[in-house]
Parts: structure tokens; sequence; C-alpha cells
């Protein structure tokens, strides 16, 4: 993992930019539904995307493989090649238990369509050599960072169990389209996005939603502390392939929240931390972990504007900047929770809403299943 | 002997301007202005003149003009004029070329190559008169990760934190000893770094007891091969402690504060006799090996109770990296550069201009090298050696450090010219001198005010920069060289740097 090592940093791709139009829908009794409503609400938000990349993620969606790791994976420019080395790669590393090409719609004409695949593995029952002690989760993590790095025109899209990430070239419809979510699949949460990046055509390993095991990101804006994102992230080995910073933050999450363990509510206060003058007033406990807080995981703050839908099994999170540079607005309606950049695409897709609020910055939004702590989140809104 | 030594400045004195006022004789202490009261007429021994321009500052007419004479032999691009006068000085001495300040040889300066990014459309910049813009930085080793647990009314932290500084600003007054300089030099720099906030490094010539309550708070106290004034509450009264291995305008040799200069305070400070030459070692006689080191960083964090960060100073050599990293794994929290345009009161000219690499390229070094190690969280960096200006400084934090040791900037602050005749004890400026007549000269509330002055204008530029790349936290640029770019600068530089080219 530490090849790069003898490299400058200097040869490390840019980033690129980007501006995006985001949206959640949860259903918190863990009912599934058709992607019907995530398609229409980010069709609302045409403006926010440009057309260069749209995608989804689902939660819920393989329920007769949820004991099996779905890879997702794709190969640029239909690289046969590509897929002989990974699929010999998964045969050594994993059991594969089913696999088949991604159906899509050939009717549907997009920008250069890669070949994406789906496998079903499970690690061995007993690791190899240093991999002995690692568990399932980490042991996975390590060979998706391995073809990412290692396999030219290979990219694993999505890792996780029973949870599918979709995307590519084109309006997020567009994207749906060919890949017939709205017939094909069901899931108790959607998430999606719209791209608009502003200084790299369009590919499809950069569009979102970025995700890592069952962990998936979808995110608005431009991180400024990206630099130093991405250098914290390469101390504790994860490589930033993808060019985008998204990227960063579905890696911060791993991090924090899976590998050290800490809730989400303390991680949005590293992403989005408090300002030394408000903690300066806070009580002495307080004070003690916001400031531990702030100077372990100062590499970790992401500075600059921002809005992103971290979402897991049983749970989707939505955050915006610490001064709040980016918009999000939550709404609710019986079990179902929303999560959008816009208040617009809520409405569009659900017109008698029980509830919308607008978390300040800094203050997530967690949606759980089977649980009302989104309303929390309804005591700082604006 | 003849000296065949020729003057090094020429002086222009305006006639019919002068008023025989006789303040430049009265000023100099190196006595290069005299008056003939037969003639009642003012004459300039050029010989002695050092072009520290106090007597230029202070004519009230002015009347006088000094400038460097550069062009007495025939050019010679390999016998210098500096070349050929050492050599004549040497002949005549069999001595060492003394000499004071930094490395002033036309070597490359990365920061003057090193470019700032700017947010535009994609992300807003953000303006620091009308939003937060938070340079606090602390200092001292952060554990790898931090446990919390869930309580009634929120969260706690379990884990336990190791000893941090808290400073508002990333800029510290480097280390400059009292005997090196005078007190009202000193106490300026204490002062100052009170009235900020922030911290002043002792050098290693002690902290006088009096001053130990009052400053400690602001202390950053050395721990030298000399050991001068070394005692558990000089280590209790501070807030960091520092090894001094190295300096970066004489690294690998020591120090030598002339017994002149050791006048009754400094004798006491120092814990030395009066008058007696105070010598440091060139190596730290107790360090012979990184083992050594640590038990030395544990030592003092014993004696100190672990409540205290212990930095380590080196100066910026070749295998600077390596041995950071072996300094980090030794126990340090925080570990010091300094590079080879650092200052100095007094060095061998030939070390001081020939030994040692530039601060720049050894920062990026270490920062790569402590990443590529994954235990860059383990310390803070801290730099000095040649920032000049605020864009240095931040230059120097998006290129990894966490902190920056402002000197040279700081005494020219006081009014120091570099002059670099630091080691003669005869500082006209009342600086680097002990001569109680010469330092009544710097008057320690105005010298204050001039500090602080230039630390929050420092502190408003870089909040101005911050502000302009998009980012309000300091922390978010430190390391951060995706905001870097490098011009004019060859391949093997842009990759030690880790920096693209402009355009790139």
């Amino acid at each position: 993992m530490r090849q790069q090592d003898h490299q400058s940093e200097r040869f490390t791709p840019d980033k690129e930019m980007q501006a995006c139009g985001l949206f959640g829908v949860m259903d918190t009794t863990g009912k599934r539904f058709g992607g019907d409503m995530a398609i229409k609400a980010i069709k609302n938000m045409k403006v926010r995307g440009n057309g260069l990349g749209g995608g989804f993620g689902v939660y819920g969606i393989y329920p007769d493989y949820q004991e099996y790791y779905a890879f997702h994976v794709m190969y640029q420019d239909k690289n046969q090649a590509a897929k002989r080395l990974v699929e010999e790669y998964l045969k050594q590393n994993f059991y594969v238990v089913y696999d088949e090409e991604i159906p899509t719609d050939p009717g549907v004409k997009v920008f250069q369509p890669p070949l994406v695949w789906r496998y079903f593995v499970s690690p061995p029952p007993r690791k190899k050599g240093t991999e002995e002690n690692l568990t399932d989760d980490e042991y996975v993590v390590n060979k998706v960072m391995s073809v990412n790095i290692n396999i030219e025109d290979a990219y694993v899209f999505s890792s996780g169990k029973n949870v599918g990430v979709f995307k590519g070239v084109g309006f997020p419809e567009e994207v749906a389209a060919y890949f017939m979510l709205d017939k094909l699949y069901q899931g108790y949460l959607w998430t999606v996005h719209s791209r608009f990046p502003t200084n790299t055509p369009g590919w499809w390993g950069g569009a979102h939603p970025f995700g890592i095991l069952d962990w998936t990101v979808v995110h608005n804006g431009e991180i400024s502390s990206y630099g130093t994102n991405r250098r914290f992230l390469a101390m504790h080995d994860y490589y930033c392939t993808l060019y985008t910073d998204t990227e960063v933050v579905a890696y911060a999450v791993d991090l924090l929240m899976r590998k050290q363990g800490l809730p989400i509510e303390v991680v949005s206060k590293i992403f989005a931390p408090p300002l030394w003058d408000a903690i300066k007033l806070m009580s002495e406990k307080e004070k003690k972990l916001y400031t531990t807080l702030r100077t372990v995981y100062a590499p970790l703050l992401l500075n600059g504007p921002f809005t992103i839908i971290v979402a897991h099994h049983n749970e989707m999170i939505g955050l915006t900047d610490r001064i709040r540079l980016r918009p999000i607005t939550a709404g609710s309606k019986g079990d179902l929770v929303f999560l959008s950049s816009e208040e617009g695409a809520i409405r569009a897709v659900c017109p008698d809403l029980d509830m919308v609020w607008t978390p300040p910055g800094g203050e997530p939004v967690i949606v759980r299943l089977n649980s009302k702590d989104h309303l929390l989140s309804t005591n700082k809104s604006i | 002997m003849y000296s065949f030594q020729l003057p090094e400045f020429i002086i222009d004195r305006a006639a019919d301007r002068c008023i025989r006022c006789r303040v430049c004789e009265r000023q100099c202490a190196n006595k290069v202005h005299s008056y003939d009261a037969e003639l009642d007429r003012m004459f300039s021994g050029e010989k002695d003149c050092v072009g520290c321009q106090r007597c230029v500052v202070l004519c009230p007419t002015l009347a006088l003009n000094v400038r460097p004479r550069t062009s007495d032999y025939r050019p010679n691009a390999s016998w210098t004029r500096d070349k050929m006068q050492n050599l004549k000085k040497q002949a005549q001495t069999g001595g060492v070329i003394l000499t004071g300040s930094g490395n002033d040889k036309p070597y490359r300066i990365y920061w003057d190559h090193l470019v700032l990014n700017a947010s535009q459309v994609t992300n807003p910049s953000i303006d620091p008169l009308r939003e937060p813009m938070e340079l606090k930085t602390y200092l001292g080793r952060k554990p790898d990760s931090v446990k919390i647990t869930r309580c009634a009314d929120g969260f706690e932290v379990e884990t336990e934190s190791f000893p941090n500084v808290a400073i508002p600003t990333p800029l510290v007054f480097s280390a400059m000893s009292y005997g090196a300089i005078s007190y009202p030099a000193y106490l300026s720099l204490a002062a100052a770094a009170k009235e900020l906030g922030t911290l002043f490094n002792t050098g290693e010539g002690g902290l006088p007891e009096h001053m130990r309550r009052e400053y400690g708070g602001n202390a950053i106290v050395q721990c030298a091969s000399g050991r001068f004034g070394v005692d558990a509450d000089y280590l209790n009264n501070a807030q960091i402690i520092e090894i001094k291995i190295g300096q970066g305008a004489k690294p690998g040799i020591g120090g030598h504060l002339p017994g002149e200069k050791v006048l009754a305070n400094i004798s006491e400070t120092r814990m030395i006799p009066i008058g007696t030459d105070a010598l440091s070692p060139a190596p730290q006689h107790d360090i012979y090996s990184i083992e050594d080191l640590s038990m030395l960083i544990y030592a003092l964090k014993e004696a100190s109770n672990y409540e205290k960060p212990v930095s380590v100073k080196i100066a910026a050599v070749h295998n600077v990296a390596a041995i950071a990293s072996g300094i980090v794994r030794a126990g340090a929290d925080i570990v010091a550069i300094d590079g080879f345009r650092g200052g100095t009161g007094a060095a061998p000219q030939t070390t001081r201009d020939n030994v040692g690499i530039p601060l720049e390229l050894a920062l990026a070094a270490v920062d790569k090298r402590l990443r590529e190690e994954g235990i860059r969280n383990k310390c803070s960096i801290m730099v000095a050696g040649g920032i000049r200006c605020s864009a240095d400084a931040i230059k120097a934090i998006a290129l990894g450090a966490d902190g920056v040791y402002v000197g040279t900037a700081a005494l020219i602050a006081m009014g120091c010219t570099l002059c670099q005749k630091c080691y003669t004890g005869k500082c006209n400026w009342g600086i680097t001198t002990q001569d109680p007549f010469l330092i009544k000269r710097l008057n320690p509330e105005l010298t204050t005010q001039r500090l602080v002055n230039l630390m929050q204008a420092w502190s408003h530029e870089i909040q101005e920069m911050l502000g302009g790349m998009g980012i309000n936290a300091i922390e978010s640029l430190r390391g951060n060289r995706d905001h870097l770019r490098g011009i004019g600068l060859e391949d093997w530089e842009l990759n030690v740097l880790g920096v693209k080219g402009a355009g790139e």
C-alpha cells in the first residue's frame, strides 16, 4: 500500500471542482420502495447538474444476497484485459458466489458507457499471511483499494452488503434509465447526486455516490482543505484515486466511524467544528471534548463549502459546512424523511409534507431506522 | 603589521548640512566619527565603519550617507572582494573569520519561487474582516485517535491528551539568548510574547529568575549543550522545553559567548562565574546517539512532571528527514528545524555560509517522511531560519509546518540593520551588546510595541491570504501543498517540495 512513497506528491492528480444537487430519502420503518421519488426529485433540480455525472445509492437492494459483499466493478472502455485481471484477483482472494453483467437498457444513449459487472463475494473464512487477523470489512477495503490502485481501467464502484451504487456520465435521470433503476430495484434508502464539474470532463468513476463497504457519500462543494485531508488520510493508508474531494469525505467517514468507532454526532463536529470563540464559552466538559476533537482531528476539518449526505445501513446523515456556504433542507412525511439541496425538489415528490426545516451550518440531520432522531436537528434549525 | 584591508563602507558627509552637533560621534561605538574643535569640523575614519546606519538615521540634518564600498579591486567573478578581504584578514591574524546574522550568500530562496492560491467562483473566498478567521494553533503531540463515550448529556472524552500549548497565531519568537542579546531586547521579546499570548524562546542563556513568574507562561526554555541556566525551576516555569541540538547558522558547532559579555546579571542567569567565556560544546556530551537523546527527553519530561511538550531543535542538514523521524520516535513532541539562513550572534563565516540546507527543502522532506511513517501527528513541526514576512510564514505552513519561529525579522523590527557585527558586542542599536551605555538605547516599552505591531500585522496578512484561499482555519492549510505552485524551479526541486509547477 505504500508503493507511492518514493514518488513526489507533486504527481498526485488534481482534484476536480464541482457544484451539485443532492437528494436523499429514507423510510424509517425500513419499508422498501422504488426509485421514482429519487429520480423525479433530482430531475427537479436539473440546473444543479450539467449532464456530466449522476448516480444513485440504494440500500436494501439485494435481500437475496444480503450475506455477501456486492461489488459493482466498472471496466473503462470495456477493457476485457482489466476484467480478466480483476476476476483472477477476486478468485484468488474471495469466494465468488454469483456474478453477472449489470443489466442496462441499450435504448438509452449515454456517453462512452463502460462495462459494469457485479460480483457477490465473501472473504475466505481463514485469511492468509499478514491479513490473518483482519476483520472481513478491513479485508474487503484492502482488496478494493488494491484493485482501484493497481488494475488500470478497473474501478470498484460499490462494495457493501445489500447496497448498490449506480453511476455514470449523463444527467441522473439518464443514468437511472440506462440502469433501469425505476423498474428493477427497490430499497428503503435512496441517495442521488447530480453533478456539475467545472474543470474535468465527466468520467464514470468520478460520478457520485462514492462508496466503500456499505458507506456512500454524495457531496456538493469544493473542499479547500482537500490537500490537508488527503495527506492525513494517506497516513492511514487511504489513497485517493478518483480525483474528487468526495472521496476524501468517504474515506474520512470510514476511518472515523467504522475504524475508530466514533458516533456520527461527533464526526460531524470533526468535519464542521465550532469556532474557538464558541468553544471558549462552553462548559468545562464540552470545552475539553471540542478542544480535543479540534486538535487531534484538525487535518480532517472540511474547510470550504460543502453539503454531504452520508449513508450506511440504517442511517442517513445530512451535514453542511460550519459557515453554511452550501444549502441543505430537510423534510418529513409520515415515516419518510427527505434531505435535499432544495426544498422544491422535496415538494415535487411529496407536496403535503408534515415538516420542513433548514438545519444550520455544522448541525447534522441524523435519520435513523425506527427512530425520530432526525427531529433533534429541528431544535437549532432556522 | 599593515592590515592590507580596505574599508567596507564609504561615508559621505554633506558639509553644508553638518551642524557639528556630534550626534554621530556619540552614537558610534566603533569610534568612526570624531570632532576637531580647532577646525570646527567632523572627521570620519571609514576603516572602522560597519555600516549599521545608526549615525545616518540619527543625524538631525540628514547630512550623512553611508554606502558599501564594493568595487575596489579589479572585478573578478571568482576572487571576489569578500574573498580577498578575508584572505588578507586571515593572513594577518591566523584566525577563524567570525560573523553574525544569517547566511547572506545568493542561494536560491524558495519562498520567492512559491506562489499561493486563491478561490474564484467554484468556492467562495472569505473576508476576514466580516467572518471568523482562525489562526489558533496547538503545539505538541496528538494521539492517533480519540475514544469517546456517550453520557447522559452528550459525549465525553476518554482518551488522555498529551500536553499541548495553544498559541493564538502560529508565529513565535526565535531562540535568542540573554547574553547574545541585551536585557532590553530580551525583555521586549518576552513582553511582546506575553501581550500577544504567543511564545518567545529563551535560547540557551537561561531565564533570569525575576522574569520567570511573569514571563514563564510565554517561554520556550532551551536546554543546550552548555546547560547554562538550567534548573528545575527554570524548566517548570516554562510552557515548552526545547533541547537544542543544532542551529541553522552553524550546524555542527557550538556557541561562544566571550567573557567580556558575561557581566553580573548574565553570570547569574547562566550560572557561571563573571567574566568567563560561556562555551557550549558542539554536541551535547550526553547525547552521542538517538537513544541518548531519548533519555534526555524523558529526563526533562520527568523533571517537569510530563506536563510540558518537549521540543528538539536541529539544524537543517542533508539527512534531516531521517533525523527528524528518529527524534519523534525518541519521544519528542515538537521538532524544530532551523534552516541555513537562520541568524546567529557569532559564527565562523565559513560554517555560516557553507553548511546546511535551505529550510524550505528540509521542511518539505521532514513533513513527507513523518507522514510516510505515519507519525506526523505525534509531533508539531516548528520552522526557523530566514522567515522574512507573513508570506514566507504562510508558505511554510502550507508546506507542512505547525508554527513559525521569527528571529531576524523581530530584530529588524527593533532596529537591527543586519550589519553582521553582533559578535563584536558593539551593537549601536543596543541589541547584541552588553555595554550599559549602548543598551540604554533600546526602550523596552517602545520595542515591545514594535514587536507586537509586527506580529499583528503578519497575522492580519495571513488571515487575508487564508481567506482568499477559501479557508477559515489555519489547520486546513497545514501541509496543504495543493495551495502552492512553483515558479522558475527545476524538476527535482518541485519533486522535493512536493509542489506542482504554476499552470500544472
